[in-house]
Order: structure tokens, then sequence, then C-alpha cells
């Protein structure tokens, strides 16, 4: 809401010395926020002043244009006295006439910069301005004649130009309707400002008494339409402009003025908070009847579109049909136009949800909306009009029409019971009754019960948005000051700390950073083009995605299923901005659509049950947690110790069995081919038996489409299965102090014997004197037939209690072998 | 078998006479001392400490003495294999010394060499900010709650007091999810948290929930679709406005100095009542001369957040009985306390995922 100050002012008297920061600092501490401070002359520097047109030439030109050689007294201005030589294009002036002139040195809106120059063979000492050189306005038709009291020459002029206006915008929290207004802010302005006093109300106006000779207008929906004031005129002027001072108020208020039965309409809205309609009375055919809509029915509002009507919607309606919708917006049918001389003026007070709502349904936003559902004072309908019929009278040559037609009654507040030291129990400081007291009665409630340790509050129609007991408190607390409530910091009981999940998170965290791997946050958003670039299959549960109604992206319009899209397209990036080598992880959670049951709406009004709130959060889909990693380009430097290594898909294992290792986990791996990884590629992460992630190199075609280069890995693993399964308490390790027993063993088995096969086997075979297996090599060539690999192992044998005998170590080796032999078929080489 | 030769003069077996033992004591330790390094060191000691050495074969000499000789032979020979024995130790220390000089000397590196072989790992900042936040929290004695980022429409608004025609629903521009009467949404607002917390403990209750929200803001440089925010709640007798300003005044002293404090400024939220947005000063001119500051454009405070006593209708829908419990109620940007924290004019780093950008706050901050 931007408000032009010397408005406010003309409701209430601050003291002189209340400078404006002051003034903006007081309001904003009670709640209406300065947002900045403007003004129209803000972009106007350097001398602008009255002049008197003292000689005027007419010298035509060969281009055929007129100008004008003038000389204008500036009085002092130009530092000489003497009359400054100006040329002038206009011709909308003569001798004697005050006019203003910039004078070299001066700058205009625009950076336009005024110097002395030579044109059309004068020198040309400054310019005379109209309204659009001064920012003040559209009109071009010729310079600024100032009236002939407007002052002497050398003056400046930015006074009487209202150049100097300050306009103050305020950002308006939505409970504070009344602030819409410069009614509300004059008010505010007198309970917030140290020794503002003197409000007058602009909507405190004798009017004249309802009468049967008015427009007839019948309310078939009190409810939706409780209050609506109709009053005629006659014989607007349609030549009629709208007075300076309007347009420079309601321009200032961000509104662009249209004619002047339309401005006029806004000018009463800004200035009582009660948005009016007008119809041309010409094209009413009828009683108007306010009801709601049928459903179905079709409207084409002032702004062109034709409009499908809900039932819920109120709307105008004549012998015609429908006109309006209520409070929202006029119909087409019935707009003033250029040629209107006779206007019926429509106050009428509608229900905030209805306005609301309509305003929702049919995406229809308007300064009157906006004040309709927030909730305008009911009681002004009547004075709002007849300020508007006074303005059309006074400024568009209309005559009122002695008819006055008032419908319905103004909904009453209803009285709120608080505790009288609620105020202070609430701000935690010692606020008086009496204080308490005034300062309700300050903002205009009536308040009764005092003495009696429970105050009766009465609210004033102008503010619907006190309703609860906490309402009246605030209001006392902030006119109080917030800055009176001192800091005490509240005592907790001994807490928990964080729980075992947070501190796990963190550890995964630490644990994927120390193994190289950066995080990065990305959005959660995921399109059938991700999931086909990952090379999902079509019945890949992953595409099965929860789908947003209103997503940012058509391309991205549901909730990702799994991480990857997003780490491989931030992967991408990375490489595009020419680092080589990325290593990226993240941790978050992904979205799995559940039951698709909805989730109930619960009362308000009570604790729901625990039935009800598993019903709720029942319906939600599951959210588990995930690690996510993806690593291109060298998993080790080339540098000057030699030739680096890269990624492999054994990186992305790694990475995930060092997490679970933080965790105290060991998952086992087997293969498997599973999009988007390379089908021989994958491993399949295992922890109890059941399939808690994947691991490995990314498939070409997806390297391709992400731009990855080709060998990058990935990993997806799910976090809430590892750190449901955590170990809590590792039991202190033993260890035998007695030697060691070293054995090697190589085993041919056939190229598709996954060597997990081969170790569980040798663990299995070798017994309890296994300290522990170690493949140390993996051997293809010459050495071994076509089809077949060798595999070496360090096996380690000692016992817990003595020193191994002769042979003891060679002979579980050897059963260790029998046993792989039989299980996966291996020979020793 | 022949007794000891009694007769037998020392004076006659010259190898034992003093002098020679002198002299070959003397000529043992200057070829030791003349020893360059440890190669001739080793010879120098088998020519003059070895088995063949002349002051071992004189040793064996001294068993054909008489008896009455021997002693005075063993001791003079004893006396002078002592001192070439000394000698050695010395000299073979001293070698040694020099010889691992060399050594070492020739095994230098340049060791401003890069050494930097394996990658750097690092958390994303704003995990670290909340972290910290979180940190700050659970030192004061608080909890950390959380909630699913998909959530019940119900949480997010009705619990809040925020009713199906709130005007305040539309400050909130929300992502809904299909189909729209199952009324699920992505949560604008880390508050359903609360609303669970409420739900779910009893008072006394001192919670922080930091999380992500999501709005449909399009994406530019102060503003993203999604977000962090961390919301505080307490619920306990007694609690009041000052015990709201308490805590935040703590907060900001730990995350942005001591003597770093808040203001508040009457607004207005649902969830709330009374409610304000809170200022922090800023912590970069400390709201003194601030005019050149550009932290808080001459401010002197910097907008952190928002924050209120809790709206007993929302202890009601949560099941709390406002007569008996009071509380309060905070939240605030993560990212946007992070940007200001760190000087960030922009919050899309934030997002882009660069390696460059997390990598530059390590592991801690
Ligand atoms: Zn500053």
């Amino acid at each position: 809401m931007k408000a032009p100050l010397s408005w406010i002012k003309e409701y209430v008297d601050v003291p002189a010395d209340v400078t404006t920061e002051e003034l903006t600092r007081r309001l904003t501490l009670t709640g209406l926020k300065l947002e900045g401070i403007d003004s129209p002359g803000a972009q106007i520097t350097g001398p602008l002043v009255i002049g008197r047109v003292l000689t005027l030439e007419p010298e035509p030109q060969k281009n055929g244009k007129t100008i004008n050689w003038c000389t204008v007294d500036v009085g002092d201005a130009n530092g000489t006295g003497e009359p400054q030589g100006i040329v002038c294009g206009a011709h909308n002036f003569e001798v004697g006439d005050l006019v203003v002139v910039v004078l070299p040195g001066g700058v205009l809106p625009g950076g336009f910069e005024i110097s002395a120059r030579k044109t059309y063979g004068h020198v040309s000492a400054g310019m005379i301005c109209s309204a659009r050189e001064l920012g003040l306005g559209e009109d071009h038709d010729g310079i600024i004649v100032l009236p002939a009291d407007a002052g002497v020459p050398g003056e400046d002029v930015r006074a009487v130009l209202g150049l100097d206006e300050e306009i103050i915008e305020f950002e308006i929290n939505p409970d504070r309707a009344y602030a819409l207004s410069l009614r509300g802010i004059a008010r505010e302005v007198l309970v917030s400002v140290e020794g503002a006093s003197g409000f007058r109300d602009p909507a405190l106006r004798d009017t004249p008494p309802a009468d049967d000779a008015g427009y007839p207008v019948v309310l078939e929906d009190q409810a939706g339409c409780p209050v609506f004031v109709a009053r005629t005129v006659s014989g607007v002027d349609p030549s009629a402009t709208t007075p300076d001072f309007i347009v420079q108020r309601i321009t200032a208020a961000g509104m662009r003025p249209i004619s002047l039965a339309v401005d006029v309409t806004n000018y009463v809205m800004l200035e009582t908070g009660r948005p009016i309609h007008g119809y041309d009375l010409d094209k009413l055919q009828g009683a108007i009847v306010v009801r709601r809509a049928r459903e179905g029915e079709r409207l084409t509002t002032l702004d062109g579109a034709e409009r499908v009507l809900d039932a819920e919607d109120l709307v105008v309606t004549d012998d015609s049909g429908i006109i309006g919708l209520g409070g929202v917006m006029g119909g087409e049918t019935t707009e003033m136009s250029e040629t209107t001389s006779r206007i019926l003026v429509e106050s009428a007070h509608w229900d905030p949800v209805a306005m609301f709502r309509t305003g929702k349904r049919h995406k229809i936003t308007s300064e009157a909306g906006k004040r309709n559902e927030r909730g305008v004072d009911p009681t002004i309908c009547a004075a709002a009009a007849d300020r508007v019929v006074e303005l059309l009278t006074t400024y568009g040559g209309a005559t009122a029409d002695p008819g006055v037609t008032e419908v319905g009654t103004a909904p009453a507040p209803a009285p709120i019971e608080v505790a009288a030291d609620r105020a202070a129990r609430v701000a935690g400081i010692d606020i008086p009754e009496d204080r308490v007291v005034a300062t309700l009665e300050a903002v205009g409630c009536t308040v009764s019960g005092v003495g009696t340790g429970t105050l009766e509050v009465l609210p004033p129609p102008w503010r619907p948005d006190l309703t609860d007991p906490q309402d009246t408190t605030e209001e006392v607390i902030r006119l109080v000051g917030y800055d009176t409530i001192p800091a005490v910091l509240p005592t907790a009981p001994a807490g928990r700390g964080l729980t075992r999940d947070q501190q796990l998170r963190r550890r995964v965290g630490r644990t994927a950073a120390a193994a190289g791997y950066v995080e990065v946050v990305t959005f959660p958003f995921v399109g059938e083009s991700d999931l086909d670039a990952l090379g999902l299959p079509g019945d890949d549960p992953r595409r099965t995605t929860l789908r947003l109604s209103n997503p940012l992206s058509s391309e991205a319009p549901s909730m990702t299923t799994t991480l990857l899209p997003g780490l491989l397209r931030a992967a991408a990036r990375n490489v595009g901005h020419g680092t080589d080598s990325v290593a990226l992880f993240e941790i978050a959670t992904v979205t799995i659509p559940g039951s698709g049951e909805p989730a109930p709406i619960l009362p308000v009004d009570r604790r729901p049950t625990e039935e009800e709130f598993a019903a709720v959060t029942g319906a939600l889909p599951d959210q588990p947690l995930r690690l996510a990693v993806v690593a291109t380009g060298e998993a080790e430097a080339t540098g000057w110790w030699g030739t680096g290594r890269g990624v492999a898909w054994s990186d992305a294992i790694d990475v995930v069995q060092r997490v679970a290792d933080a965790l105290g986990l060991r998952l086992m791996t087997s293969a498997v081919a599973q999009a988007p990884w390379h089908p021989g590629r994958c491993a399949a992460l295992e922890l109890d038996g059941q399939v808690v992630g994947h691991a490995g190199e990314l498939h070409p075609r997806v390297c391709d489409a992400f731009g990855l280069p080709p060998r990058s890995v990935a990993a997806e693993i799910d976090l809430d299965a590892l750190l449901g399964a955590a170990v809590h308490l590792r039991p202190a390790p033993s260890f035998s102090g007695y030697p060691v027993a070293k054995e090697d063993v190589a085993l041919v088995v056939t190229s598709d014997v996954p060597a997990a096969a081969v170790e569980q086997a040798l663990r299995e075979g070798a017994g309890d004197l296994l300290e522990s297996v170690r493949l140390f090599d993996v051997y293809t060539g010459d050495q071994v037939a076509a089809g077949h690999k060798s595999l070496a192992y360090a096996l380690r044998f000692r016992a817990p209690d003595r020193t191994l005998v002769e042979g003891e170590a060679a002979q579980a080796r050897d059963a260790a072998v029998a046993r792989a032999a039989e299980v996966t078929g291996a020979a020793q080489r | 078998m022949s007794g000891p030769n009694t007769d037998y003069d020392p004076v006659e077996v010259t190898p034992l006479q003093a002098a020679e033992v002198e002299r070959m004591r003397d000529e043992a330790i200057a070829a030791i001392e003349a020893a360059a390094d440890l190669e001739q060191f080793k010879q120098a000691r088998l020519d003059h400490a070895g088995d063949r050495s002349p002051l071992a074969l004189a040793n064996r000499e001294i068993g054909a003495l008489p008896p009455q000789a021997r002693k005075e032979a063993g001791r003079r020979v004893g006396q002078a294999r002592g001192a070439v024995n000394k000698a050695l130790a010395a000299r073979q220390a001293v070698l040694e010394v020099e010889h691992e000089e060399r050594m070492l000397a020739t095994e230098t590196v340049d060791v401003t060499l890069p050494v930097d072989r394996r990658r750097t790992g690092s958390r994303h900042p704003i995990t670290l900010q909340s972290e910290l936040i979180a940190d700050i929290f659970v030192a004061m004695g608080w909890e950390i709650a959380e909630g699913p980022v998909v959530e019940a429409e119900w949480l997010n608004f009705d619990a809040l007091n925020l009713g199906p025609d709130h005007p305040a629903r539309t400050m909130q521009d929300t992502f809904w999810t299909e189909p729209a009467e199952n009324h699920v949404v992505l949560r604008t607002q880390t508050s359903p948290v609360q609303a669970r917390a409420m739900l779910t403990r009893r008072p006394p209750i001192y919670v922080a929930c930091p999380g992500r929200v999501f709005r449909t803001d399009e994406y530019d440089a102060t503003h993203s679709p999604m977000f962090h925010q961390v919301e505080g709640l307490v619920v306990d007798e007694g609690i009041t406005m000052a015990h709201l300003k308490g805590s935040l005044d703590h907060l900001a002293a730990r995350l942005f100095g001591d003597g770093i404090d808040t203001r508040f400024r009457p607004s207005y939220f649902p969830f709330t009542e009374p409610s304000a947005e809170v200022d922090v000063r800023c912590f970069v001119c400390r709201g003194e001369d601030s005019d050149a500051c550009r932290t808080c454009k001459g401010e002197g405070w910097i907008e952190w957040g928002g924050c209120g006593v809790v709206n007993p209708r929302v202890l009601i829908a949560c099941g709390v009985d406002p007569e008996v419990y009071s509380g309060f109620a905070f939240g605030m940007g993560i990212d946007r306390s992070f940007m200001f924290r760190h000087s960030l004019g922009d919050l899309r780093p934030l997002f882009e995922g660069d390696a460059r950008f997390s990598s530059a706050f390590g592991t801690e901050i």
C-alpha cells in the first residue's frame, strides 16, 4: 500500500518535529512495515523554478515548425537576475504566464541533463517544462502553465507541483485489512506516533437517510451480501476530467487514472478502504438482485474474459441477467464508458470467504478483491457511496438523484472475553490493566468489565480481524512495544541429544567425504526423459512416481524415486565446467507412491484421535532416505609420481562398503543386470539377504545420455536400511598372541564363478583356525585355460590358545581347497 | 708335557716388549684414525684388531711366557688392545654419522612438489549449517525433530490455523500432488513437524526442526523452489515472549558472534499470535556506522525470520491444553542465514551441485 504523506496528514496531525523517518520507524515497530519512501521528484535535481514569460517571438522554421524564442524572468535563480533566453516548441502559453523552468545544470527524469545550447539560431539556456518531462503524467499537449498565484519568479517550484511529496510504501499484513486505506493508516499513525492527534475520520459524514425512492435492490443472499447501498447521479459531464489531486494521489498509490467516474471510485476506496462499483445506469434493466450463481451460468467480466460461474459465486443481476461478479469484478454489459452520463454507485459489503473463493476460483486479483476478501468495515457503505456522489457532483457536473437505497444490515462484531492480565502473561512483562484498557480503546475497542479480572472487549467495525483473546493480546503488546520485552532464556529439561539416526547420518556424510566424495544438494523433481535417460525398462518400479499438479517444469513433473538423475546431471555440469575428475554424493529422501488413499482433512477444534492421525500419516507416500554417489575421471590423480588411476566400477562399491563399515556392517555383493548400470558391471548390495542398493559402472548409453564421460560409476543405496541395522555396541576384539601360519593358494575356476563364492567356500572348508582370507591376485592369460581365471588367495591360520603344530595349517588349507573344488569346481594350480 | 719355563726372559720375546706393544698400538690407532670411510675403516679394523693383527698375534705369545712374566705382558697387551678398541668405536661412530649424512643428502627430495594424489571430499555447506544450528539447540537441551517433505495438507495448513479459506494460504505458493483430492502437498514450511511434535510428544516440548521445504517460486538469485528452514517450538507452562526473545538472542549470538541480538517487529502468521518478524543485528557493522555496510545495506539489521506465541487454536488442534500450556515458535531460512553469514549474494550455487562450491567449505563451518 502506497500512501502520500500529505494525504495521511489530511486525517491526522503529526507534531512538526516528527520526521518522515521517525514516523515510518514508529509505524514499522507497531506493524506497518516500511517498504520504501519514494517521491515523484526524486529523479529531478538542480534548479527547477517558477518563471514569468516576458517576451515571446514565434519564429517559423524551414521544416514547417514554429518555435518560440522567449525571454523568461527567473528572478535571481540564474545568478544574474537578467531574463533567461529559452527556445520553446509549445504554443499553449503567452506573455505574462507563469511557467516551470529548469535551468542549466538541472537533471530531469531519465538522466536528461540540461545545459545552455545553441539551437534554431539562439542560445537556449534552459527549458520550459511539460508535465511529461517532469514525470508528472502522460499529458504532452504543451508546457505547464501555473496559476497566477503560484508564486514569484525564481522560487523553487517543487512544492507547487507536488514533486516534493513523499510517498510511503507499507507492507500490510493480511490481518490488517483496515490499513489498506488512508483512513486505517492515519488511525495507525494516531496510536503509534507519540504526539499524533486530531484524527479526522474520512468515513464519518452525514449521509442522507435511506428511502424508498432509490434504485430497487433485492438481496436474496443476506449471508453473502449483508448490506447494499445504491446511489444514483445524473448529468455527468462526459468531458469532465479528473482533478489533479485525485490523479496524483491514485497514481502515487499505484493505480492508473482512467476516467473521472472510475478514478473517483478508486479514490474513495483508497480513502476509506471500501471498494465501490459504478454501473452505467442507462444500461441497467430493472431491479438489482444479488444472489448466488447457478452452476454453469456465464458472465463476461470487465476484462473481457468469459467466465463459467460456480454455484458459490455471488452475482449481481438485473432483468437482463448477470451483470457482475459481486465484490470481485463488474460485467461488460453495464460498464461505464466515455458517454456515460447517469451512474449507479454500488457500495456493498460482501462475505470475505465468498470473495476469497471466487477470486481464487476465477484467478482474479484486484484492489477491490484484496480488500473485500480480507474484511472491510461494513458500517461505512453509505458514507463511501455518499463521498463518491459528492466527488461526482463537485468535479463531474453531476446532480445527485434524490433516492437513497440501503438494503440489509451490517454484521455486528462479537465481544471478546479476555483475562485482563493475559497480555502481561503472554509478553512476560508487567502491563497494568489501565494500560491494557487504554490501548484497546485507542484502537477503537469498547472495553467493559474493568477490575473484574476479565475484560469484555467489543472490537470496532473496521477491525473484523479481532475475534479471539489472542487478537486483543497482540494489539496490546504491539502497541506497548515489542522492544520492551526482555530476553529470558527458558530452561529446557535435560534433552536426549541427537537421535541415533541423526548421529549416524552425520557419520555417513563424513565417511563419504573422507572417501573423497563431495556432497551436493539437488532438486527432487524428475520427468520421463530422465527415467528414459537412465534406461529404465517400462515396468521398472522407479517409473511409478508421485506427480505434482503444478510442477514448475513440465519436463520434471514428478517427485523422484531415485537420486541418480539429479546427481548424474550435477556430475555432468561439473565436467562441463572443466572439472575432469568428479566424485559427488547426495543424501536425501526419495518418494515412493503409496496406497493412494487420501489424507483426510481433520477437524481443528480438538485433537485428532490416534486412528484419525494414523489415517493422515498413513496416506503419505514412503520417503526412504538414500545415499547416492557418482564418480568420473581419475580416482587417483596423475602427477609427478606417475600415472593415476581412473575410476572403476569397484570404486562405487568401495565407497558404499566404507559407509557400511562405518556403521559396523558388511554388504554382500552379487552380480546383477540393473539399469542404469553396465549389465556386466553392476553389483547388487545385500544386507542380511535383502538387496539394499546397487553399485558399479554406468551403462555406456546412460553416460552418453547424461553427457558423462564413458566408464563413469555410480551407486545408490537405501540408508534407512543401513541405519536401522547399524551395530550399536561393538564388542572389544581379542587377539591371539600365538604365531600366525600363512598359506597361499591359487585356484583356477571358470570365468563365470564369482570370487565371492570361492572365498565363501574357502572359509567354510578352512575351519575355525582360519583367521583371514585375502584375494591378492586375479589372473587370466596363457597360464590358465581359456574361459578360466586363476584366483590367488593368502590364507592366515592361527589358534587362540596355542601354537599350531607342524602340518596343521597345511591340512586346514587342503580342506579349504577341497571345499572350493566341491562348490565351485576350483582346481589348485 | 712340560711345565712352565720359569727361566724364560720375557724381554727376549720381542713382540711383547713394551716398546713393541706401544708401537703396534700407535700404528693401529693411526691407521684407524686415517680411515676415511667405512670401507677403509673395515680394513683398518681387520688389520689392527682382527685375529691376525699384530696385537692379536702378540697376545697369543703371552701363554709362552713364564708365569711371573705373563701378568705384566698381559696387562700391557690388554691395555694396548683396549686403546685400539676405543679408537675403533670412536672412529666408527664418526664415520657412521658421516656416512648417514652423505646418504641422507643424496636422498633429498623437492618437498615443494604437489602431493594431492587423492581426491578431497567435502560436505554440503547447508548440511553443515543445519548441523551447526542443531548443535546449538542440542546444547540448550532441545531435541531435533523431523518429518516428511511430502506432507498431509491438514498438517501443513489446517492444523496450523491455516484453514482452506485463509487468505494467507495464497501467500505460500504450494506444490500440490496428484490427485488433489488426496490432500497431499510438498510441505511449504517445516511447521508440520511442529504439529507432529505436539501430536506425538507430551509437554514440556523443546524441539528444533531443520529441513527442506518447497514453494512454487521460479528459480532465481533469491528464490528457489526448494530451500531449507529451521523452526523451533517450545511448549511448556508459563512460556512467554521473553523466552522467545531469549532463545533467539542466544541462537543469534552462537551463530553470528557474541553480542549479536535480535529485534522484533509486529507481523502476521496464522500459526502464532502475537507474531513478529525477527531481525538479527548485523554482525559485520553491529549496527554502528552502518551506512557503508554491504551486509545489511545500511540498515544495521538483517531480516532473519518470523516468530511468535503459538496460537491457542493450534494448541487445541494438536491436543495441547491452552489453559495449562503456552508456547512459542519461530522459523528462519537456513540458506538465507548461510548466505549472509558467508557473504553469498546468489543462492543458486547451493543447488547447482558444483563441487568447487561445496569443496570451499570442507567438512565443517
Ligand atoms: Zn551491517
